[in-house]
């Protein structure tokens, strides 16, 4: 994988100026997310007016708001239903979708699973942080096992979601997962994310530290963030000898990728093979 | 000739169809090239034809996986600037609600046809109902204005299907079309003319990006709309904005942007606004109806008119924004008014609001069988000769 550095990128044209300061608490990884977002799209090329984002609810889906983008902020878990009727509306527009956990899996979890069966053009990046932030810290779908919440007092006792088996499972064109340490390679994962000709999930490991973190004594952000670094095993390494001593092995990378037809445009096929019939 | 051939080049033929299909061919002949649905009874006629017909006018036709999403993405294609429609039926309306709150606030023209059968919940999916009438105003949760037409004919939910396009483009603004199984299933003798209709286009956006604020209301309170693609590179939420289409929470911003929301339909009144009045200039009982009920009473007032008895019906077209001065003044010879409906008050507690001091008697049958005519001109009989 290519390791560049951002020289010729400034994240500030990217941005919607006006819209600074950003409401994120200090520490949260979402920021790191958005920029490693704008900086695969810098990256691509993609024509800004050409861009669209649709975002849900939640700490993610307020991050559309920043991007000087045509940006849609639209109801809690429904941005990938919103993005289809946009994207087989308006196939000349790219469509990237930014979710959350509880967005995308709990309230949203039926559209984020018939979006990765349909294999329509589009970009999901869901950022997990383990929790709903904005409503206060309540436990999410993938809020991992004992964590304590203000709804999980007695430590979580659900299993917790893996969305990325999930989406590939559910037939997604591209599946990717990748920590916010690696902000090169999170980048480039979502540039292979903006690349797929169908449906691409992408899921950031992000960290709350404000309320998650400090809710379960993890430390500082930078101590959250090499903790993920840590817990990881990148598909690139599969085979490599120091797999069986880490603990905890979190698979990142690209994850899953198959070549199903795009659905946007086998559609436009058969009807245009049927209006030929005819 | 089929009638798709009709409702494209204007070459206008009689057709024997249903209230269902005679929509999907109103809808296709309003420019509408985008349906998104979810299989309901007794609606799913509607997306089986677009289903079939959407392709051929190079639109799109998808079956979501739910209610919610078809709405999610109806609006969805309409934020990317093409006419758009869903068609539901009463549990389906309830799931749509949130994001028909959605289109209101933000501003997104969208059609949603309602097909009405008996409640609540599950209910009776084969049977009528006219029990919806409130939901469809005040369905989803806060303050907004909304549109609503009440065809009564298979004819009739052919042309209000196109004014639903035209009110929801030229307004921006969610419509509902709202009729009853009965009309939806019923087959009559439709003349297709639609396409000679002058479809009304959106206010677009133009001008330099600087000056372009996306909820300015201008002179007619209707923003012009920005759409994706030409360079305006706006924000749309369904969090409380201000102008510049950005959230905001500032009291004097919040109250500017809602005000002109709540007046935008009231300006334009006279575009909205529809509704028939048959034999009231000297009724002493004015019947008030909808749909099959004013089928049903339109049959009565003329068997009650051969007795020599004066009685009208007054037929809300759009019922919400209710036509109240017109119902006032159909009614203003009334001693008695008689509202006959398929549910157990919804029509007669609009109408005792306009029409306070007037005697409002209900005709209310909710057991799933439509009102007869025989019924309403008993009762119609009994208050003209009481009156």
């Amino acid at each position: 994988m290519l390791i560049d550095t951002a020289a010729d990128f400034d994240v500030r044209d990217y941005l919607r100026k006006e819209m600074m300061p950003h409401f994120l608490c200090p520490g949260c990884g979402h920021g790191i997310a958005l920029r490693a977002l704008l900086w695969a799209i810098h990256d691509l090329g993609l024509d800004k007016d050409r861009l669209a984002v649709v975002s849900g609810i939640g700490c993610a889906g307020r991050l559309s708001a920043y991007i000087d983008a045509n940006t849609f902020h639209v109801t809690h878990g429904r941005p990938l239903a919103y993005a289809t009727g946009l994207a087989l509306a308006r196939p000349d527009l790219h469509v990237v979708v930014i979710t959350g956990d509880g967005d995308c899996l709990a309230i949203g979890g039926n559209h984020l699973i018939h979006a990765c069966r349909r294999n329509l053009k589009l970009t999901c990046l869901m950022l997990n942080n383990e929790v709903y932030g904005m409503t206060g810290g309540q436990v999410s779908p993938t809020t991992s096992e004992t964590r304590l919440t203000t709804t999980t007092p007695l430590g979580n006792q659900e299993p917790h979601f893996d969305a990325c088996a999930l989406a590939t499972a559910a037939g997604a064109g591209f599946v990717g997962r990748e920590v916010t340490h690696h902000v090169p390679k999170l980048k480039e994962l979502i540039k292979a994310g903006l690349e797929h000709p169908g449906f691409a999930f992408v899921e950031v490991q992000s960290d709350c530290t404000e309320i998650f973190g400090r809710k379960n004594d993890m430390g500082s952000s930078s101590e959250m963030i090499m903790r993920q670094k840590s817990e990881i095993r990148p598909s690139a390494y599969l085979d490599t000898v120091d797999t069986p001593f880490r603990s905890n092995a979190l698979p990142t990378g690209i994850l899953a990728r198959n070549d199903r037809p795009e659905y946007g445009a086998t559609y436009r096929r058969a009807a245009a093979a049927r209006k030929g019939a005819s | 000739m089929n009638a798709i051939d009709t409702a494209l080049t204007g070459k206008s033929a009689v057709k024997l169809i249903s209230g269902n299909h005679a929509c999907a061919l109103g809808a296709i002949a309003a420019g509408c090239r985008f349906f998104a649905g979810y299989p309901i009874t007794p609606s799913s006629e509607i997306a089986e034809r677009l289903a079939r017909q959407l392709s051929e006018v190079d639109g799109v036709f998808v079956q979501m996986e739910d209610e919610i999403a078809s709405m999610a993405a109806v609006i969805g294609a309409s934020m990317g600037g093409v006419k758009a429609m869903t068609a539901t039926s009463g549990p389906g309306f309830s799931l749509k609600q949130e994001n028909i709150g959605y289109a209101a606030g933000a501003e997104i023209p969208c059609v949603i046809v309602n097909v009405m059968r008996g409640g609540p919940s599950t209910g009776m999916p084969t049977r009528p109902s006219q029990a919806d009438i409130m939901q469809a105003r005040w369905g989803s949760h806060g303050d907004y204005p909304i549109i609503v037409l009440t065809p009564a004919s298979v004819g009739e939910i052919y042309s209000e299907t196109l004014r639903a396009f035209d009110l929801a483009e030229r307004c921006r603004t969610p419509v509902v079309l709202l009729y009853d199984q009965v009309i939806a299933q019923l087959s009559e003798t439709v003349a297709l003319d639609g396409a000679g209709h002058a479809s009304a286009t959106r206010k677009w956006a133009s001008g330099p990006r600087a000056a372009y604020q996306p909820y300015d209301g201008g002179s007619d309170a209707i923003p012009a709309m920005a759409r994706p693609g030409d360079g305006y590179r706006t924000h749309t939420t369904g969090l409380t904005h201000s102008e510049s289409g950005f959230p905001t929470q500032q009291p004097e911003a919040v109250t500017r942007n809602l005000s002109r929301l709540f007046s935008k339909l009231e300006r334009h009144r006279d575009l909205i606004d529809s509704s028939e009045a048959l034999h009231c200039d000297d009724a002493d009982v004015v019947i008030v109806a909808i749909g099959i009920s004013a089928r049903a009473a339109t049959r009565a007032v003329e068997q009650c008119r051969a007795q020599g008895l004066r009685v009208g019906l007054f037929r809300p077209i759009t019922f919400w924004p209710f036509p109240e001065k017109q119902l006032r003044q159909a009614a203003a010879k009334a001693r008695a008014v008689l509202v006959p409906e398929m549910n157990t008050g919804q029509l007669r507690l609009v109408v005792e609001r306009v029409l306070a001091g007037v005697a409002v008697e209900g005709l209310h049958l909710f057991s799933g069988e439509a009102i007869t005519p025989s019924d309403i001109a008993a009762r119609a009989t009994a208050l003209a000769r009481g009156a």
